[in-house]
């Protein structure tokens, strides 16, 4: 087990120097000086903002220190705010995107999940198809429409919950994390269906049946924990989908997050800041891709016998 | 063996049986049907829109602003009294526009990578693919943000930049059914003729795999329309005055309280086509038998 972990680890590494360096010179690349503006700038001035961001160096230094400051954990200066560092909006717009993140990830692993075991105990009865059907429409129903069509239905003719904001009125946390959510919950209830339709016709399950158990514990103890393995594997990926929709559902309802600055950012041209969130963001998603295929690989007792214990 | 593979197994020696048989099988698959005619129809009216939009597309009506459905207006009018049924309907050409293009973009690459990595084979195989590995690891929707800000927001980046990132799955599939294909005899029957392998790869392993192809590539156009709309709806993809599906959700977001026609009839649109894409791509699957490796 150990062995794999390293390694993934070690395959991470040139993944996200690939990431930092592609950004820095993409960014770097980009047409427009960021101090160009319609306003003539004294010479002195724009050599001393250029020399503050290290513009005056070639390139190849720029990248130098700029691998330098990240392996301090500095991730820059804002070209837009003056005197805020990246690293501070990130602190300003993290927790209020981890909490969307986690309660997103809750409905879709709850939700989903449930979804997709329900319909597998009895494939291709009712109990399968609407839990399926609905799923289908979670798939293809586009997060920036779900998120104004659940507004427009609980928020404005409803009344029941609050139509924007976070943590400001109680409720206000439930129609955005279930907006970005939804989608999640339908791949998962996908996943999770098929996963256990497998499971359900091996042979440990036959003897697990065989040996008296009641239905519900031969689900619950024998083949979820194989069942959900394509699950797992999934979140991955899933939570990278989830950052990228965060932009979204920040923008909708007025969250101010991480996403919703980074999309700023794009409008600003801040390039400090789209570099610096972008290297953190990205360096994160592969952190939970290592993590999400550990995780898979841990349930799954092939892999782990491959391995060794421990 | 189920019935329709012996069925498949007895028509093989028919020649081009398999699209027979796949055809018949499709046709049993209502939801698959209803997503093929619903994609024919959007397809002819977007090809058809300049002679069939019932008003031009620059043409607006300030005193009307926005009205709700009517006789005249079917779909109602936005805030500057343009005819909104005449904005889905470009809208419409420009999503699927970029929904092909960009799929072709990345059928080109990835098949040919895919091709070439599973029939060279060896230590060039494993550089390419442990490319593709790499590639696969990377965030890439924040790169495609990234990308349209850096390089301005031009509908030919989009293209290119969708297509550089959906061809990873493709060059997979592509080099797993090479690997399996030229191990066969029809292969080194090709060989031994004297073919040259860029002949032997075009003539005869890219349209044995295509079934495969064939599915992922439908199921690669609604992903790639939803990457699309994604963009426009925050601003980073089509701008304007083009127009696009994701474009009019967006507007149609910010006024839903007072004009909720607009946000509705344009996310029906996207939803409805990528319905039809994706139960067509499902249909695809079961018809042409292929066990899915994207999902």
């Amino acid at each position: 087990m150990w062995r794999f972990v390293v390694g993934r680890l070690l395959q991470a590494i040139p993944v996200i120097l690939a990431v930092i360096t592609v950004t820095f010179f993409l960014v770097r690349i980009a047409p427009g000086g960021p101090f160009d503006s319609e306003k003539a700038v004294i010479p002195e001035v724009k050599a001393a903002l250029e020399a503050q961001y290290r513009l005056d160096l070639p390139l190849g230094q720029q990248y130098l220190a700029y691998l330098g400051d990240l392996a301090q954990g500095e991730l820059g200066p804002s070209f837009k705010y003056p005197g805020r560092s990246v690293n501070e909006l990130i602190a300003a717009g993290l927790p209020a995107t981890a909490e969307l993140g986690a309660y997103a990830l809750l409905v879709a692993v709850v939700l989903g999940g449930l979804a997709g075991v329900v319909a597998s105990l009895k494939p291709n009865s009712a109990q399968d198809y609407i839990p399926m059907s609905v799923a289908m429409i979670g798939i293809c129903m586009p997060t920036f429409l779900l998120g104004p069509l659940l507004v427009l239905l609980f928020g404005i003719h409803l009344e029941w919950l609050p139509v924007a904001g976070w943590g400001d009125i109680p409720g206000d946390k439930i129609l955005p994390s279930l907006t970005l959510g939804a989608a999640y919950a339908a791949y998962i209830a996908r996943l999770s269906r098929a996963g256990m339709l497998e499971v359900m016709s091996q042979d440990y399950i036959r003897t697990a049946r065989a040996k008296g158990l009641p239905e519900w514990q031969v689900v619950t103890r024998h083949a979820l924990r194989g069942g959900l393995i394509p699950v797992v594997a999934f979140l991955g990926p899933a939570f990278a989908g989830l950052l990228a929709g965060s932009f979204v559902v920040e923008t909708i309802f007025q969250i101010p997050g991480l996403g919703r600055f980074y999309v700023q950012a794009a409008f600003n041209r801040d390039y400090t800041m789209i570099l610096g969130t972008t290297v953190f963001l990205s360096t994160l998603i592969v952190l939970f891709n290592l993590l999400s295929d550990i995780l898979a690989a841990w349930l799954n007792p092939r892999l782990r016998a491959q391995y060794g214990e421990a | 063996m189920t019935a329709a593979n012996l069925t498949s197994v007895a028509q093989a020696e028919q020649g081009t049986s398999l699209w027979k048989d796949a055809w018949r099988r499709l046709r049993k698959n209502r939801l698959a049907l209803f997503g093929l005619a619903v994609l024919t129809a959007f397809i002819l009216i977007a090809l058809l829109t300049p002679w069939l939009a019932p008003y031009a597309y620059d043409s607006q009506n300030l005193d009307l602003g926005a009205s709700p459905p009517s006789a005249e207006h079917w779909l109602g009018t936005d805030i500057f009294g343009r005819d909104l049924l005449t904005q889905i309907m470009y809208g419409g050409r420009i999503s699927l526009a970029v929904g092909f293009v960009a799929t072709a973009v990345a059928l080109v690459i990835g098949v040919t990578w895919g091709a070439v990595a599973g029939y060279v084979g060896g230590r060039v195989d494993a550089v390419m693919m442990r490319l593709v590995d790499i590639l696969y690891a990377l965030p890439f929707m924040i790169f495609i943000v990234l990308l349209m800000v850096v390089f301005g927001r031009n509908l030919l980046l989009l293209f290119l930049a969708i297509g550089a990132v959906e061809w990873l799955t493709m060059a997979r599939i592509m080099r797993g059914q090479v690997q399996s294909l030229r191990q066969q005899e029809f292969v080194e029957a090709a060989v031994s003729l004297g073919l040259s392998p860029a002949t032997i790869v075009r003539r005869h392993l890219v349209p044995n795999a295509l079934g495969p192809i064939i599915v992922y590539t439908t199921l690669t156009i609604p992903s790639v329309m939803l990457l699309e709309a994604f963009l426009s709806f925050l601003g980073l993809g089509v701008q304007p005055p083009a127009t696009s599906w994701g474009l009019l959700i967006s507007y149609g977001a910010e006024t839903m309280e007072e004009y909720p026609w607009l946000l509705i009839f344009p996310g029906a649109a996207l939803t409805l086509t990528l319905f039809a894409l994706n139960f067509l791509g499902d249909g695809l699957r079961d018809a042409l038998d292929v066990r899915g490796s994207g999902d």
